[in-house]
């Protein structure tokens, strides 16, 4: 007989960044009982990474802006993969989510005329980020976890979720342990949310924390939901180069929004050469003009340092490949240089970029004022995901689980525009929230058999009952598998290399298998890692299997063989399934068709 | 590479002590690279709390040579590595294991603290009007990222154990935030002088001087509160003028 705490919930939310919170906080005032999963502590989660601002057509800044702009210019920044429902949902609903923040105590920055403000950020037509400085994502978790906390609902901190309960098809709960105790953990839900994040952690260079693991990704596949899109892996341009310490830290957008430019070693603006077709019209042709647009000139272009994130990375990566990049393979990020148009720069940065100037300043001995920045790609986010119902976020396959935030895909299709993942865990983590107690209320009746309770028991525990015998360890292992990711999985893929990391994948896959931790149940990272592994593992699978089969380059996905984007291409996604036999499979899916008053919207913005 | 040791608290709440680890130092490294390095190669089980590694969640507080610290914005260039640098648990609350300890205390203090209480909106699209000058005051008790360093600084709660009495200056800050935001309705005066025991604090801004957001702990957010509840509760001019009229104060 398994050894185990219960808990009964009608609707439980695994995750408590922004979109579990959001979800959470819905669900409870639906009158149904809600609990919360954090993998750490309450309000630690990596929404606290988010900087630059939160993307909403507010119109504050510029009253040109509505959600038909936001739109037109998401569904081009995603390639036209998008789910367009979400797309459309998010742009019409994230005002509204933003708004009501402020009544739950946040405070963001002001307009001259005592409204929100808003800033410029990569591929948005008008100024449409929402911020408080550069620690926007801080702002939002804190107002939802102090909301929260008001709400009724049970926060379980530091608990790990292994694996989805089922009841027959249907997902009813989840099994997990307590981080701290190594107490197990047996969670009985009518609906359950998913709001796990990303997967940054399978590779070497990344801006995500070490929760970033692919959970929710990963449970959600092993219990029947299809995976969604997953080659789309956002290779974020700007993340700190040096010193190794930091590599891969987050240097935000809003830099550029600001006014900060890319140059390269011969002090060039490279990023004025090869200008996508797609963005030619709408860009600037000078430094002048890009210059004034930051200023808010409503006449001018945006400037191409503020092109969207696929490209900025490419053009980077390219400066470097060419012996143009900075010294420590990166280029320069510089936001000193607008001393040349601001009296007061110095005191100007240090109030937009607050986090920026702090973080140089004492990671890496710059000040940000003075020097330019070093900055390359670093991986930020992954566009791939849970598939769900645009609608109410439920999975597609599996009724009663959902899933919102970034470990659900459709609404950024190939490619993230920046501030567009606040938006989007907002919106949709209302809605999974909703549609889950919804669910809850209609099928109450739920049942959870001993058989899968044990399963889950004897997985969990096997670790620390395996000898750690001669094999490098948990970290090294993790560690091994982001070296490969990075290499062949990374900014630039090929089908060799892809070839040869699924071929190293099932030989880690079968290392984890049998790795043993060491250690016993009391907080215990050594343990947490070798589990955390299995869900790194599938989802690195899913990302190559994903990668190899799309042929072509496009969004934050580039193959060296495959340079160009194929038209009919951009017809499908990638649908990821578990086979019969529990082998991974691929097909493609056919993106339905637009409604025509949509396709008239993006015929009308360009 | 040079190499620098670090001697680590290692036990549970039943006691432990410190062992020493020899670690290669990369260049820009930070107290919690030497960790997980250790966590890493030498020590798979050390438990150690962290997730943004970039200053921002504040997860990783610890003592760094005895001073409370982030580990992920502790520069090993900034010690002295001729000597062993000591690394143990925040000495306030309970050791749970190695370098966690259980901070579940704070969060019940915070849920306790009236909550957040907007006026109705001003504005048509259901929002307010605020000037950024407005704003500027609490924004700076918003940056805070709950790493309770303050809290195990404060002697009323590190030297003395006041938990049951005392809110820490975290709280207080959270406390500030909301009396200070344009908006809020909610008084907390009362609450901050009978539950939360402001009074305890004797101003002498060690929370301050360890806030790794700059916060001005003291000056900006405890001194105005206790202001507040001098107004309220020990003015004798008011206090008389209470007498005469019948009105008392809280």
């Amino acid at each position: 007989m398994a050894d185990y705490k219960t808990f009964e919930h009608d609707v439980l939310v695994i995750g408590a960044g922004g979109a579990g919170l959001r979800a959470a906080v819905e669900a409870a005032s639906a009158d149904v009982s809600v609990g919360l999963i954090c993998k750490s502590l309450l309000g630690k989660a990596h929404t606290v990474m988010a900087e630059g601002g939160v993307a909403a057509a507010l119109g504050n800044a510029d009253e040109r802006d509505n959600w038909k702009v936001h739109f037109a210019d998401t569904m081009r920044g995603g390639q036209y993969l998008n789910n367009w429902r979400m797309a459309e949902l998010h742009a019409k609903e994230a005002p509204d989510r933003v708004r009501e923040l402020e009544g739950w105590g946040a405070l963001m920055d002001r307009t001259k005329d005592g409204r929100m403000n808003q800033r410029n950020f990569g591929g948005h037509a008008y100024p449409r980020l929402a911020h408080v400085g550069d620690r926007t994502g801080p702002e939002m978790i804190r107002t939802l976890q102090d909301h929260g906390i008001h709400q009724g609902f049970d926060v379980h901190m530091e608990v790990t979720v292994t694996r989805l309960l089922m009841d027959g098809d249907r997902c009813a709960g989840a099994f997990a342990y307590d981080r701290n105790t190594g107490e197990l953990m047996v969670f009985k839900a009518k609906a359950v949310v998913m709001a796990t994040g990303g997967i940054g952690r399978a590779f070497l260079v990344t801006s995500n924390s070490w929760e970033y693991t692919g959970d929710g990704h990963s449970l959600a596949y092993q219990a029947g939901a299809e995976l969604l899109d997953m080659e789309f892996v956002q290779f974020h341009p700007t993340g700190m180069v040096w010193p190794p310490s930091v590599r891969g830290l987050l240097v935000t957008e809003g830099v550029r929004g600001e006014g900060g430019i890319l140059k390269n070693s011969e002090g060039k603006r490279f990023m004025f050469d090869d200008i996508p077709p797609l963005y030619q019209g709408s860009t600037a042709d000078t430094e002048e003009e890009g210059w004034r647009y930051v200023v808010g000139d409503r006449d001018a272009r945006r400037p191409p340092d503020l092109l969207t994130r696929d490209h900025v990375a490419r053009k980077i990566v390219k400066e470097v490949k060419e012996g143009r990049g900075s010294p420590h393979g990166g280029a320069f990020l510089d936001i000193a240089w607008i001393k040349e148009h601001i009296p007061d720069a110095e005191a100007h940065i240090k109030k937009k970029l607050p986090s920026m100037y702090h973080q140089f300043k004492e990671l890496a001995g710059i000040d940000i004022t003075k020097e330019p920045m070093e900055v390359g790609p670093t991986t930020h986010y992954v566009m791939g995901g849970i598939k769900v119902d645009g609608d109410s976020q439920m999975t597609t396959t599996v009724p009663g689980l959902f899933a919102a935030g970034e470990c659900a895909a459709g609404l950024h299709g190939a490619n993230r525009l920046g501030g567009n993942s606040l938006s989007d865990l907002l919106v949709f983590g209302k809605r999974a929230g909703q549609h889950a107690a919804e669910f809850a209320k209609e099928n109450a009746h739920v049942s959870l058999s001993d058989d899968q309770i044990e399963a889950g028991e004897r997985e969990v525990l096997a670790p620390l009952n395996r000898d750690p015998g001669d094999d490098v360890g948990p970290y090294r292992l993790q560690g091994e598998l982001k070296e490969l990711m990075q290499d062949k999985a990374g900014i630039a893929r090929e089908e060799e290399g892809l070839a040869e990391a699924q071929a190293e994948l099932v030989k880690l896959k079968a290392r984890a298998e049998v790795m043993g931790s060491g250690g016993d149940r009391s907080y215990n990272p050594g343990w947490h890692t070798v589990l955390d592994l299995n869900n790194l593992l599938t989802v690195s699978e899913a990302v190559v299997l994903g990668a190899k089969e799309r042929k072509e380059s496009r969004g934050a996905h580039s193959r060296l063989d495959f340079l160009e984007k194929k038209p009919d291409w951009g017809t499908f996604n990638h649908v990821i399934t578990k086979g019969a036999g529990g082998e991974m499979e691929i097909r493609r899916e056919p993106i339905p068709e637009m409604r025509q008053e949509l396709k008239d919207i993006i015929e009308e913005q360009g | 590479m040079k190499t620098a040791t670090f001697k680590v608290w290692r036990g549970t709440s039943d006691g432990g002590d410190f062992q020493s680890y020899d670690v290669e130092i990369d260049h820009g490294y930070v107290v919690l690279d030497a960790i997980h390095k250790i966590q890493a190669e030498q020590a798979n089980d050390m438990a150690v709390r962290w997730n943004c590694k970039a200053g921002k969640c504040g997860s990783c507080s610890a003592e760094v040579n005895g001073s409370p610290k982030l580990m992920c914005m502790a520069r090993i260039d900034d010690l002295d590595t001729d000597k062993p640098i000591t690394v143990e648990p925040m000495r306030a609350f309970p050791v749970m294991k190695d370098l966690v300890t259980d901070v579940s205390w704070n969060y019940e203090v915070k849920a306790s603290i009236a909550k957040f209480k907007p006026k109705p909106a001003d504005q048509d699209d259901g929002t307010w009007h605020m000037e950024q000058y407005d704003v500027e005051r609490p924004q700076e008790f918003r940056k805070c990222i709950e790493c309770f360093l303050c809290q195990d600084v404060c002697h009323v709660l590190r030297d003395h154990h006041l938990h049951d009495r005392f809110a820490g200056p975290r709280h207080f800050v959270y406390a500030a935030d909301m009396e200070m935001n344009p908006i809020d309705t909610g008084d907390r005066v009362a609450q901050l002088r009978d539950e939360l025991g402001i009074g305890y604090c004797n101003i002498t801004k060690c929370c301050t001087k360890v806030c790794p957001e700059g916060i001005d702990i003291t000056d900006n957010a405890i001194i105005p509160l206790k202001e507040r509840v001098v107004d309220r509760s020990y003015d004798p001019i008011a206090k008389l003028v209470g007498m005469v009229t019948g009105g008392a104060g809280d």
